[in-house]
């Protein structure tokens, strides 16, 4: 292959080959990323960037390439998102609180990465505690998307919680990246930045070593530019972990090897209560454009049936941010993290920590979840959340005994202007409409871009597997990618 | 029992008697290396805040994982309560601020417990036994400690204990006077001792207790309850239910009402004092823990456990008084592990249980106490003793020579055989050396000889000479006989 005069312009796949095959250095591959990363600062994807331990890293890759040691990511430069923690390099969660958090461990999946030789360029901006859908409540400032809509230059969000991710991949400052998904926070980002990613089953990944937001949905995922990126490195992330109970001892098969098996006899299934009212009628057209490129590839379309999924946003709103208000309790000002000055008292220690650590959404999802833990609420909001939750997982399975994977829209419209919901929680979380059910009920999902909104923004589709099935999600969304061809690529403005 | 009034469990108040109705919670540290949910140390007196791992600390990412042993404990426990185990169990968090709780909840076991109902068979002061019931039993973590009097303006934190496993054991409010609790408290204590499931040292906090009092008239409804926390001695656990049920008659029969609060114990002043009400008390908000899966195992756990689970106090006495044992000295030695284990070591070394047990009994186990030794660090070992009661068994030594030796054996160590050998303490057997000293006895003294044909009771002036004039070394069932014979005694 010959290597274009960009390096940046590589996908994972096409660097893996080419670091491998000695024709670009990883120091080359990784300076060429450094130094477009500082050229798009002013997008705020990186909340830290770690220049020197990239090169350090880089120069241990080519090492191990010249003695012939190259491992799965030997030398290719990725982001990773502040969520996890990086042994000795200042992780936040984008909060306040934890502001000069420096963790002495590394996460199990960020471990897993670097013994796959994979080099960190640095920390990407994230929603704090990845609770919200526009990276706009990160302590370090919102990220720009690098995405306008046609013949505006307003400011739009790069989707969240992982939107510093999205926005890094989509405009070429990593090869690829780290996300964490609880209630669409890879797949919403990714499908309205124009790129990749998938929220693999419950349990696929460890959660060791990642800030907790709702720990029975929170899960690690891959964002990239294309689906075979993805399935490189979910392949890498994944791993049973001891330290972790609720990761799950299953072989992890080579997902790469099953991006480009096709659809042929795949029964595609096809949920009618994704169709909602108020969606623009282009989010339909395009669900339908999509079913009719996976049929024209072989597969069979299956109607089917999830008759709870209209109390998934509901049920969503009550278990994360009760999850949440526990997970959340250990950032007290005691031990680590940030401390009020000036206190007396250790009630007052707390509550001025919390209020000066913690900004709105956060303060907003833990009284929330308090709210509905508290005796005399819980089995009104947090019992009856978790019934519900149940009826979801069954819809699926019930569903998935017609068909392979579903398809679905990934977000209800394409990415909004900044602050445009700022004063409405409730329109914020409605972006999360159809993505939360997956995480309700633990399957991988995967969006993949599919096309372009209107005003010119990109628009992804979304794959829902069986538990542990992602092989066939990557199949699926690697059909679908083929078929959209989807090449639209933000213009740099920048750097200008 | 001369006086049943005096002996009644009741509490005399002005307008009558009043019953005490306990309930206890009990806290017992997880006799285990590791904590419940984290590789950190355990080992009581280490330095502050060097036993915590970062789960313990609870740092960010950081997700518990369970101790597999801390559940055969428990397991074991709950068999040694002859309680029902429950292959299904579920992790709650317990959330409440506090520095000493790093996580911001505790993880306990609220609605479904790895150890449901059981029971314990308390042993009175009277002699007699009763039955409390246990309600459940259920792990938890212990928090971290807070010190106060380090420093004028802060209070500092040891997370060593953060972690910890502790099993909960709950009764059922079963229990009718502070003998009675002290007797349950004791009872649980040997029966974890005898499981090695937790060491039930009070002084490091490794049994703890949680105690409900209420007061009502005999037979009527249950009265308020208040419940008093952290009580860390058996002495203390009588002493708050004594003081806080006479409170509560005295409130009720001055015409008030028991608030439900939380108390706790000054054991300086002895007294109760509110800690908080129930007004006051905490929402914990106790949902199932999401990191941990819920607690599940196959019966065939349970019966391998059940399988290597050793003697039982109540086992054991059964078969100390198969051994022939009165049941007052069985209860005595099984009381305490020990004791118990002393007194089979003893039996070990061939020491016939009867006699064995009363040696230990009578002999050993009062000079302990009298040098406030306990029986592990005494200076004398079981082998020793066994061998002492051997010696008597066989008639090589007399009962009174025996206590010699066992002087001898405090002091200096040492076989008691070879002592009773080097020192020439062997009781005397001979009868024609008996005979001679008899003869002299009866000889040097016939007015008193005349006496005792007058006072047969008199003989036992002339066991005491003819003992002196052998040095203790008669055999006094010889004198005894020759003495009777030549005094013309008969009976």
């Amino acid at each position: 292959m010959a290597l274009p005069s960009d390096l940046t312009e590589l996908t994972l796949a096409q660097a893996r080959d080419a670091v491998r095959s000695k024709q670009v250095s990883s120091r080359e591959l990784t300076a060429a990323f450094l130094k477009r990363m500082e050229a798009a600062r002013v997008l705020n994807s990186y909340v830290l960037e770690t220049p020197d331990a990239a090169l350090k890293m880089a120069d241990a890759a080519d090492k191990r390439i010249a003695s012939g040691e190259a491992r799965a990511l030997e030398g290719l430069p990725l982001g990773i998102k502040d969520l996890y923690a990086t042994k000795g390099v200042r992780t936040t969660a984008c909060s306040k609180i934890l502001e000069n958090f420096v963790p002495p461990y590394e996460s199990t999946v960020t471990q897993n990465l670097w013994n796959a030789g994979a080099v960190m360029l640095g920390k990407l901006n994230m929603d704090e505690f990845a609770m919200g859908s526009s990276t706009e409540t990160s302590c370090w400032g919102p990220t720009v998307s690098p995405w306008r809509a046609k013949d505006s230059t307003a400011k739009i969000v790069p989707g969240g919680s992982s939107g510093g991710s999205a926005a890094a991949i989509a405009a070429h400052l990593c090869l690829a990246a780290t996300g964490t998904d609880t209630g669409g926070s890879i797949r919403q980002p990714c499908a309205v930045s124009g790129i990749a990613g998938i929220k693999p089953t419950y349990g696929r990944c460890s959660r060791w070593g990642i800030v907790a937001y709702a720990s029975s949905l929170d899960q690690a995922g891959p964002m990239g530019r294309d689906v075979r990126d993805c399935a490189i490195l979910l392949k890498e992330m994944a791993s049973v972990d001891a330290k972790d109970s609720t990761s799950v001892d299953l072989p992890v098969p080579d997902y790469e090897a099953a991006v480009d098996k096709g659809v042929k006899g795949l029964r595609i299934g096809i949920p009618k209560e994704y169709r909602v009212d108020g969606a623009p009628p282009e989010i339909d057209a395009l669900w339908s454009k999509g079913a009719e490129w996976l049929k024209s590839q072989g597969a069979e379309i299956v109607e089917v049936s999830l008759p709870h999924t209209k109390y998934a946003l509901a049920t969503y709103y009550i278990i994360a941010p009760a999850e949440a208000s526990s997970n959340l309790a250990r950032y007290d000002g005691v031990r680590y993290g940030r401390r009020a000055e000036g206190i007396h008292d250790i009630a007052e220690l707390y509550e001025k920590s919390r209020a000066e650590g913690f900004g709105k959404e956060v303060q907003r999802r833990i009284l929330i979840g308090t709210y509905v833990l508290s005796s005399g609420y819980y089995d009104a909001y947090y019992l009856r959340a978790q019934k519900v939750r149940t009826l979801i997982a069954r819809d699926f399975a019930r569903a998935f005994e017609k068909c392979d994977v579903l398809l679905v829209p990934a977000t209800p419209g394409p990415a909004f202007p900044f602050g445009q919901n700022e004063d409405d929680p409730v329109a914020m979380y409605l972006n999360d409409v159809f993505t939360v059910t997956v995480n309700l009920a633990g399957l991988p999902g995967m969006t993949v871009p599919a096309g372009l909104s209107a005003n010119g923004l990109p628009l992804g589709l979304q794959f829902i597997g069986k538990a542990f099935d992602e092989e066939t999600v990557f199949r699926a969304g690697r059909a679908l990618e083929v078929a959209a061809n989807f090449t639209a690529k933000p213009t740099e403005w920048w750097k200008e | 029992m001369s006086n049943a009034a005096a002996k009644s469990k009741y509490i005399q108040g002005s307008t009558g008697p009043w019953e005490i109705v306990i309930g206890l919670e009990v806290h017992a540290q997880v006799l285990s290396k590791a904590k419940l949910f984290s590789a950190a140390a355990t080992q009581f007196g280490a330095d502050p805040n060097s036993q915590v791992s970062f789960v313990d600390a609870a740092m960010p990412g950081m997700l518990p994982v369970i101790n597999r042993f801390c559940v055969e404990q428990a397991v074991k426990t709950g068999l040694g309560l002859k309680a029902k185990i429950n292959l299904f169990s579920i992790f709650d968090r317990k959330n409440y601020f506090y520095p000493d709780l790093p996580q911001g909840y505790q993880i306990s076991q609220f609605k479904h417990p790895i150890v449901g109902e059981g029971v314990v068979l308390i042993d009175l002061p009277d002699g007699g036994t009763a039955k409390v019931g246990i309600e459940r039993l259920h792990l938890e973590q212990d928090a971290g400690k807070s010190i106060h009097d380090q420093h004028p303006d802060f209070s500092f934190v040891d997370l060593n204990r953060s972690g910890v496993a502790l099993m909960e054991i709950v009764s059922k409010p079963d229990m009718r006077s502070s003998d009675e609790a002290i007797a349950y408290v004791k009872k649980l204590r040997a029966i974890l001792r005898y499981l090695s499931t937790c060491d039930g040292n009070m002084e490091e906090g490794s049994l703890r207790a949680d105690v409900n009092v209420s007061v009502r008239k005999p037979g009527g409804p249950l009265g308020t309850r208040c419940e008093i926390k952290n009580v860390n001695s058996i002495r203390f656990i009588g002493q708050a239910i004594d003081y806080e049920a006479r409170r509560q008659v005295d409130i009720i029969e001055a015409g008030g009402s028991i608030d439900q609060e939380t108390r706790l114990f000054d054991s300086k002043n002895v007294e109760t004092r509110s800690m908080r009400s129930k007004e006051e008390a905490h929402d914990y908000r106790y949902f199932p823990d999401p990191d941990l899966l819920p607690l599940e195992f196959e019966q065939a756990f349970v019966d391998k456990i059940a399988a290597s689970l050793p003697e039982l106090p109540d086992e054991k006495r059964e078969r100390l008084v198969a051994l022939g044992l009165p049941v007052y000295d069985a209860t005595v030695l099984v009381g305490e592990k020990e004791i118990a284990d002393y007194f089979e070591a003893m039996l070990a070394a061939g020491a016939e249980p009867k006699a064995a047990a009363n040696w230990l009994n009578n002999e050993y186990l009062g000079r302990l106490n009298k040098a406030g030794i306990d029986i592990a660090a005494g200076p004398v070992p079981a082998a020793s003793n066994a061998a002492i009661v051997c010696l008597v068994a066989d008639g090589t030594i007399n009962g009174k020579t025996a206590k010699d030796v066992l002087d001898i054996v405090w002091a200096e160590g040492g076989d008691p055989k070879r002592i009773v050998d080097a020192r020439g303490l062997k009781q005397v057997t001979d009868t024609s050396a008996i005979e001679t000293a008899v003869d002299a006895v009866i000889a040097a003294n016939p007015d008193k000889v005349a006496a005792a044909k007058a006072k047969p009771q008199m003989i036992g002036w002339f066991v005491g000479q003819v003992m002196k004039a052998t040095g203790g070394k008669a055999n006094p069932t010889a004198v005894n006989a020759l003495l009777k014979a030549r005094l013309g005694i008969t009976e």
